[in-house]
């Protein structure tokens, strides 16, 4: 397993699993969570300070060990692909010339659907700009393919609506768009428990990004360890080639051979 | 108190006095020290600019630190 690395943009990650950092109950909980989780990729949301009051407020970068994580600021809450490219200028000067960033342009403030004209829009932009950019889109190959071709470093399909989840609702389409990618497809969004992150990583994701499903587990340390087993497990699967399913055909796994035989009763 | 410039800052407009530089608005603000990054005019001011961008009337800037998202 040691040499089954996650590269993204030139840079080799052990954990597949990467894990936000919104919705904890305090940072002491986001770093113990973290940390449980094994994920090397971390995003972070870029938001207006709070003026006046609350000075001494901690600030979460101080919980993150900066030689531990990988930072990965986001772009959540942007509906336009100018407000998504100032955020990460934003984001590259917060970090020090940080330049890994997710790109998520939404669409519909109900269903946080992506609008994937704006998202190809600030691709474009910020590819050019220098960015390494992971971009969170719909499960359309198409789609997923144009952001591949401006430059994404990695795809991330949503599986089911953020924050809802409701789990893998489509593994055709991912599947269509892990086959036919030249970079790492990361299922961003939906999974909700541990066998949705297998059943993403037995499909042949790279990689998946979560945050909901273990910040609003009811114990979110221990949600985030079975999602880097659950990972770990659906990567080693998925390497190791199931075998086939046999529709409507048993096939014993004891000898056939050999069993002693029936008495007259 | 004379040449009172109005800056808008994160949506907000705010009339201010003693204050030439950003350096000196940060300081203002009481964020000397926090890790922010600035915007002006939709333009980012890198952190080693703060002593020297002198803010003018009319001025938007845009100040963001990291916080927790997925």
């Amino acid at each position: 397993m040691s040499n089954d690395q996650l590269v993204i943009a030139g840079k080799a990650y052990s954990s597949r699993l990467l894990v936000g950092t919104g919705k904890y109950r305090d940072f002491a909980q986001t770093a113990e969570a973290l940390d449980a989780s094994g994920a090397e990729i971390v995003t972070v949301a870029i938001r207006r300070v709070n003026l006046g009051q609350n000075a001494d407020e901690p600030n979460l970068l101080d919980f993150l060990p900066k030689n531990r994580y990988t930072m990965l600021p986001n772009t959540a809450g942007c509906y336009s692909a100018d407000d998504a490219v100032r955020t990460l200028r934003l984001a590259r000067e917060l970090l020090d010339d940080h330049r890994l960033v997710k790109l998520e342009v939404l669409g519909d403030p109900h269903t946080l659907f992506p609008n994937v004209r704006e998202t190809l829009k600030a691709a474009e932009v910020l590819v050019k700009e220098g960015f390494d950019v992971m971009v969170y889109t719909s499960d359309d190959p198409i789609v997923a393919r144009e952001l591949a071709d401006i430059g994404c470093c990695a795809i991330m399909p949503l599986a089911s609506l953020i924050g809802s989840g409701m789990g893998i609702l489509n593994p055709w389409n991912l599947k269509l768009i892990i086959e036919e990618a030249k970079v790492p497809v990361l299922v961003d969004a939906g999974v909700g428990t541990a066998s949705d992150a297998a059943i993403a990583m037995e499909l042949g994701c790279d990689g998946i990004l979560m945050n909901t499903a273990i910040a609003a587990a009811d114990d979110p340390v221990l949600m985030a360890r079975a999602m880097k087993l659950a990972v770990e497990a659906g990567r080693a699967a998925y390497r190791a080639g199931r075998m086939p399913k046999r529709f409507y055909s048993a096939t014993p796994s004891s000898p056939s051979e050999g069993v002693i035989s029936a008495r007259k009763l | 108190m004379p040449n009172m410039m109005k800056i808008r800052i994160n949506g907000e407009d705010r009339a201010l006095g003693d204050v030439v530089t950003l350096a000196d608005l940060i300081a203002e603000l009481d964020l000397a020290g926090k890790r922010v990054a600035i915007e002006k005019n939709g333009e980012i001011v890198p952190r080693s600019r703060h002593g020297e961008e002198r803010l003018s009337d009319g001025d938007e800037l845009e100040i963001v630190v990291a916080v927790g998202g997925g």
